[in-house]
C-alpha cells in the first residue's frame, strides 16, 4: 500500500531550531519511504542521542532512540533477531564518530543489511555547540573559546577502510539528491552509510548554508558557485563490479572523500553488492536462520513447555557409561 | 565430616593437562558410581603459573569442597610447595623424582617474593629444609606415603610402546600418567579409566593415552605396595543418569531451555566459556522438531553487548548477555536504558575478584550491591543469585519468565566459584520448567486499538508487542516518555511513568512465591540462624548437617531473590534468633547491610572471605562452631586454599 510523504509524519512537535537541516533530512527521509513503499510497521528507526538522533519521534514508523554512540549496537540486537526487519539508523557525527567510533568501525566488518544516515554539521549542538570529531583543525566555530585542535575524521573514508559496502555523501538542502542517495542507500542489501552535510545554523558560523552554496565564491556573472559538485555527474563509478577491482574502488572511495573545501562531492563514493551480509553468514551456518530467526521461533509448546531437548548437551555432560 | 569422601588434587604449570586429567579423573570416578565436586584454581596466564584442580570423591552426593587432600599428584616442584601441607596424615603425594633436587627458593621463578616469604616461615616453622627432598621427608614424617617416579622415564618406555620418541609429545602424557598412577594407588577399576579416555581424546590419540595409562597402572602396582597406600575408591551401582557438569555448562543450558535465542558477549573470564558453549550447539533439539537455534554474537566490547541483547528483545527474541564485573561496569548505561524502557533483558552475572581487573580468574561475591544499584537514576530491576549449579541451570531458564512478566532488566547472579567448579547429578529433570512471556497483545485485539508501548495500567505492566508488529507502532527513548513512548519532560507525566515502573517491584513481591526467593534448611525454631547468598550454600549445607548431628540449633536461610528483597519473610524469619550469622565472600558483608537496611536487624556474626579462593566446609564448619561456642570474634575472616 502506498502512503504518501505526509503519512509518515508522527505528529510530534518537531522541536529542531528554524533553519536546521534536520527539517530536510526528516523530508527527504519522508518522501524516500513514500516511494519505496515502506510500511511503517515493518520499519525501524533506530538513533543514538542528540538532535539528529530526536528524528525518530517525528517519523511515524518504529522508533528506538538509544543511548549516546550506541545505535549500531542496537540495530544489530534487532536486525539479527528478526533480519525481515528494515532498519534506518540516524545520529549525528559526535555520536557516531566520537563516542560511538568504536561501534562506527566495528559495524563495518559484519556488513548487516541497514541504512545509516549520519547527520554532518561539525558541532555538538545539544550541548551548545562544542567542535564534533568532523570539525577540521584549527577552525573556530562560534561557541569555542579557542581554535579547535583536533584534526577532522573523514566518515566516508572511515567507513570504506572499516568495510562499510555502500558509502555516500548528500547535503541536508539539496532534497532531491538526498532522497535519491537515501532511496539507493535502501536498495542497497549490506551495511550502507550516508553522511549527510548540514549546517547548523545556530553554532556553526563558518560551514553555513552560504558557504556550501559558494555565496563567497561569485563568477563574473554575480552568481554563486556552489562548492558542492555530484560526483556521478563527473563519470565516478563506485561500483564493485567484481570482487577483482573492490580494493581499487575502495581506494578511489577513500581519496574522493577527502576532497574538502573548494570542491566537496557529493554522491555514492563507494559500493559493493558482492560482499555477504551478516545475515547471509548466519543463514549458511544455521539454514533456516531467515525464516526462524530468534525473534520468530516458538521456545514454547502448547502446555507451556519449553520445546527444547538438551539430549545433543547432556550427552557430552554423561557421567554414566553404557 | 559426616560425608566420607577422597579427595584427589592435581596440579602443575597451566597448559600442562591440569584440566584434561581432571575431566578423566571425574569422568572415571562418576562411572564408577561416585559422586564428584571439582574446584579449579587457575592464575591469569596461558601458560607457565600454577593451577589445580581439587576433586573430592563421596558415594553420597557432595556440595561443596574441603581444605583436605588425600592424594596429590604433582606434575612439577611448585606444586609439593604449594599444597603439601594441604596433605593429610596418611595421605600419598605423587611426584616427579626429577624434582627432588630443586631448590624451592632459588629454582622455582614462578614464585613471587610475597610467596617466598611464606615459604621461609613455613620451613622455620615446620624444620623443613629448602630442597623438595626436604619437604619428602617432612611428608614422611607426617606418615604421608611419598611416590616418587621418573615421569621421563615412564614416558621413554612408554615412547618404546607407542613408538613415539618426540619428548614433547609424550611430555603431554604426564597428565595420563599421573591418573594412572593416581587410580592405581586407589585400586579403581581400571576398565572405567580407559571409558573415560575414550570418552576424552580424539579417536587419533586414544591408543596411545590408553597405552600410557596402562604402563602407569601395571608400573605403580609392580613397584609400590599399592596395599599399604589405605584409601580405596570403589565402584557404586548406578540406577539412574548421572552428569557432571560446570556452572557455566548449567546456565547455558538452562538458557537455552528458557528461550534464549540470542546472546550476546565480548570475551571476558570466567562468563566466556557459557556463550562459546551455546555457541557449539546454537542448533538446538526441539521436541516437536521445530527449528530454533540461539545466535551467538561476539561484539566488540560490553557496551554492544548489553544494548544489541537489550535490542533483540525488543524485536521479540528472549535475550541475554553475560558478563563478569569489568564488563558489567561498562554495561551499565545500557541497563539504565534498559529499566527505562522496561526491556526483559537477561545479564548473566559472573563475580569474580575486583575491583578494576581485580582477580580475574580468582572467586568473590563482591558485586552484591553493584549489581542492584548500577546505573544512575532509579528504575526497577530484578537480582536472582543461584547458589549452587543445580540452581544455575533452573534459574537461568526462570530469569527470563520473571524478565518479560514484569518487563524489567533482570540479573542473574553467580560466580566463579560456580562458574569453574565441576559436580555430579542425577540428569535434571526438566519437564516442569515452562516458558511464560507475560503481557503480549494480540493481533485481533490491535485492529481496533490505538497501540501504546508504555500505555498506564493498574499494575504498571503494559501490553508487549514486537517491534514490527501491524498496528502496534512504537515508541523507545532512553529520555522520559509518554505512553507512546515519545519524549516527555512534564512533571505529571513524570510521575506517573517513575510510579508505573518502580511500582512493578511491589507486583514482583506480590506475585513470586517465597519458595523461589529463600529457601529455608534446617530448625525453623532453632536459636541460631545462618544467613547468606549464592555458592557458599554448598559449604554451608555440609556445616550445618555436621553440626545438627552434634546437636547444635541450627537453620540457614539463603536468600536467592536479593531485590526486590522479601523484607517481610526475613524479618520474621530473623526475629527471635540468639546468633544471626552472616557468611558471604567478600569484605564488607554486603547481605548483612542490606538486610540491616531491610529488616533493621543486625547480623550478630559475620563470617567473610575474600582470598580469592571459595568457602570450603572444613573452615565453614569450624568457623560455625566457633560462633555457638561463644569463642569467636564478631568477624572471622577464613583463608582456606592455595
Amino acid at each position: 500500500m502506498a502512503h504518501k510523504p505526509s503519512e509518515y509524519k508522527s505528529g510530534v512537535y518537531v522541536d529542531w531550531c528554524p533553519g536546521c537541516g534536520n527539517h530536510g533530512i526528516v523530508s527527504a527521509l519522508q518522501m524516500a519511504l513514500s516511494e519505496l513503499s515502506i510500511e511503517p510497521h515493518q520499519l525501524v528507526i533506530v538513533s543514538g542521542v542528540g538532535n539528529a538522533a530526536k528524528l525518530p519521534h517525528f517519523v511515524k514508523a518504529n522508533g528506538v532512540h538509544t543511548l549516546h554512540g550506541r545505535l549500531l549496537p542496537f540495530v544489530m540486537g534487532i536486525k539479527m533477531a528478526n533480519p525481515a526487519l528494515k532498519v534506518i539508523g540516524v545520529g549525528g557525527d559526535g555520536d557516531g564518530l566520537g563516542i560511538g567510533a568504536g561501534h562506527f568501525v566495528n559495524a563495518g566488518r559484519r556488513n548487516i543489511d541497514m541504512v545509516y544516515l549520519l547527520h554532518n554539521n561539525g558541532v555538538y549542538g545539544l550541548t551548545k555547540g562544542q567542535a564534533s570529531p568532523t570539525l577540521k583543525l584549527g577552525l573556530k566555530t562560534k561557541a569555542l573559546a579557542q581554535p579547535n585542535i583536533n584534526e577532522r575524521l573523514v566518515a566516508i573514508s572511515l567507513a570504506i577502510a572499516a568495510g562499510y559496502t555502500f558509502a555516500a555523501r548528500s547535503y541536508a538542502f539539496d532534497l532531491e539528491h538526498l532522497k535519491g542517495t537515501i532511496k539507493k542507500a535502501m536498495e542497497h542489501r549490506g551495511l550502507a552509510l550516508v553522511e549527510i552535510l548540514q549546517p547548523c545554523p545556530v553554532y556553526n558560523n563558518i560551514n553555513t548554508k552560504e558557504w556550501y552554496a559558494g555565496e563567497d565564491r561569485k563568477d563574473a556573472q554575480g552568481r554563486a558557485q556552489s562548492r558542492l559538485y555530484k560526483l556521478q555527474n563527473s563519470g565516478f563509478d563506485p561500483v564493485v563490479h567484481d570482487e577483482d577491482e573492490n580494493f581499487k574502488k575502495k581506494l578511489a572511495g577513500i581519496e574522493k572523500a577527502y576532497e574538502w573545501g573548494e570542491h566537496i562531492p557529493i554522491g555514492v563514493f563507494y559500493q559493493n553488492p558482492l560482499e555477504p551480509t551478516f545475515e547471509d553468514r548466519f543463514r549458511d551456518r544455521i539454514p533456516f536462520y531467515l525464516e526462524n530467526p530468534p525473534a520468530k521461533q516458538l521456545l514454547k509448546n502448547t502446555d507451556g513447555t519449553s520445546t527444547v531437548n538438551l539430549d545433543k548437551f547432556i550427552v557430552d555432560l554423561k557421567t554414566t557409561h553404557e | 565430616m559426616v560425608i566420607d569422601s577422597i579427595n584427589w588434587m592435581a596440579g602443575g604449570p597451566q597448559g600442562s593437562g591440569v584440566d584434561t586429567a581432571s575431566a578423566i579423573f571425574g569422568k572415571a570416578c562418576g562411572y564408577g558410581g561416585n559422586y564428584v565436586f571439582g574446584r579449579r584454581e587457575y592464575h591469569s596466564n596461558i601458560k607457565t603459573m600454577h593451577s589445580y584442580f581439587h576433586q573430592r570423591l563421596s558415594k553420597q552426593p557432595i556440595e561443596a569442597n574441603i581444605a583436605d587432600v588425600d592424594l596429590l599428584a604433582a606434575f612439577d616442584a611448585e606444586t609439593v610447595v604449594r599444597h603439601v601441607s594441604e596433605i593429610v596424615n596418611e595421605g600419598g603425594l605423587i611426584v616427579d623424582s626429577r624434582d627432588l633436587s630443586v631448590n624451592t627458593l632459588q629454582d622455582i621463578k614462578t614464585f613471587s617474593e610475597e610467596y617466598k616469604n611464606q615459604i621461609r616461615d613455613f620451613q622455620k616453622e615446620n624444620g623443613v629444609g629448602e630442597t623438595i627432598s626436604d619437604y619428602l621427608n617432612y611428608a614422611k614424617q607426617r606418615r604421608i606415603q611419598v611416590y616418587a617416579i621418573s615421569y621421563m622415564e615412564l614416558l621413554k618406555e612408554i615412547g618404546k610402546k607407542t613408538g613415539i620418541e618426540n619428548l614433547g609429545t609424550l611430555s603431554k602424557m604426564i597428565n595420563v600418567l599421573t591418573i594412572g598412577v593416581s587410580f592405581a594407588l586407589l585400586k579403581y577399576d581400571r576398565k572405567l579409566v580407559e571409558n573415560a579416555i575414550k570418552a576424552t581424546f580424539h579417536e587419533k590419540i586414544v591408543d596411545m593415552n590408553l597405552t600410557a595409562l596402562n604402563h602407569a597402572y601395571d608400573y605403580t602396582e609392580n613397584t609400590f605396595d599399592v596395599k599399604g597406600f589405605k584409601y580405596k575408591l570403589e565402584r557404586h551401582p548406578i540406577n539412574e543418569q548421572r552428569i557432571f557438569l560446570t556452572g557455566n555448562q548449567a546456565v547455558a543450558m538452562g538458557k537455552v531451555l528458557g528461550g534464549c535465542r540470542m546472546q550476546t558477549y565480548y570475551p571476558i573470564t570466567p562468563a566466556a566459556d557459557e556463550s562459546e558453549y551455546i555457541e557449539a550447539h546454537e542448533i538446538l533439539k526441539t521436541k516437536t522438531g521445530n527449528q530454533e537455534a540461539v545466535i551467538v554474537l561476539q561484539t566488540e566490547d560490553e557496551i554492544a553487548a548489553v544494548n544489541s541483547a537489550s535490542g533483540a528483545c525488543l524485536a521479540g527474541a528472549r535475550a541475554a548477555t553475560s558478563t563478569s564485573g569489568p564488563g558489567f561496569s561498562l554495561m551499565v548505561e545500557g541497563l539504565g536504558w534498559a529499566g527505562n524502557n522496561e526491556v526483559p533483558l537477561v545479564i548473566t552475572y559472573y563475580q569474580r575478584g575486583g575491583p578494576s581487573t581485580g582477580q580475574p580468574t580468582r572467586h568473590s561475591q563482591q558485586d552484591l550491591r553493584f549489581a542492584i544499584h548500577a546505573a544512575h537514576g532509579e528504575f526497577a530491576r530484578i537480582i536472582v543469585a543461584s547458589g549452587d549449579i543445580e540452581e544455575c541451570f533452573f534459574d537461568a531458564a526462570e530469569v527470563f519468565n520473571l524478565a518479560e512478566k514484569y518487563q524489567m532488566p533482570t540479573i542473574h547472579l553467580i560466580d566463579k566459584g560456580m562458574a569453574n567448579s565441576s559436580q555430579t547429578y542425577a540428569t535434571f529433570d526438566y519437564s516442569k520448567v515452562k516458558i511464560d512471556r507475560g503481557l503480549i497483545v494480540g493481533k485481533k485485539e490491535l485492529e481496533d486499538k490505538d497501540y501504546k508501548r508504555f500505555e498506564f495500567s493498574e499494575n504498571g505492566i503494559s501490553p508487549r508487542a514486537f517491534l514490527g508488529t501491524k498496528n502496534a507502532i512504537q515508541w523507545y527513548s532512553g529520555d522520559e516518555h509518554n505512553e507512546r513512548g515519545n519524549i516527555n519532560e512534564e512533571p505529571l507525566n513524570r510521575r506517573k511513568m517513575m510510579d508505573k515502573r518502580i511500582g512493578k517491584l511491589e507486583v514482583v513481591n506480590r506475585e513470586v512465591p517465597m519458595e523461589f526467593r529463600a529457601k529455608f534448611f534446617g530448625d525453623k525454631d532453632a536459636e541460631n540462624i545462618v544467613v547468606s547468598w549464592g555458592s557458599t550454600k554448598g559449604a554451608i549445607i555440609e556445616s550445618l548437617n555436621q553440626l545438627r548431628e552434634e546437636n547444635k540449633s541450627l537453620g540457614y536461610l539463603q536468600i536467592r531473590m536479593i531485590h526486590p528483597f522479601p523484607s517481610a519473610y526475613i524479618k520474621q524469619i530473623l526475629s527471635d534468633k540468639k546468633r544471626i550469622i552472616d557468611i558471604e565472600n567478600n569484605h564488607m558483608a554486603q547481605l548483612g547491610g542490606i538486610i540491616a537496611e531491610q529488616t533493621q536487624i543486625q547480623p550478630s556474626h559475620y563470617i567473610l572471605k575474600y582470598t580469592g579462593r571459595p568457602m570450603m566446609t572444613t573452615e565453614v564448619y569450624g568457623a560455625i562452631l566457633a560462633v555457638l561456642e561463644d569463642r569467636a570474634p564478631q568477624r572471622q575472616v577464613l583463608m582456606l586454599g592455595a
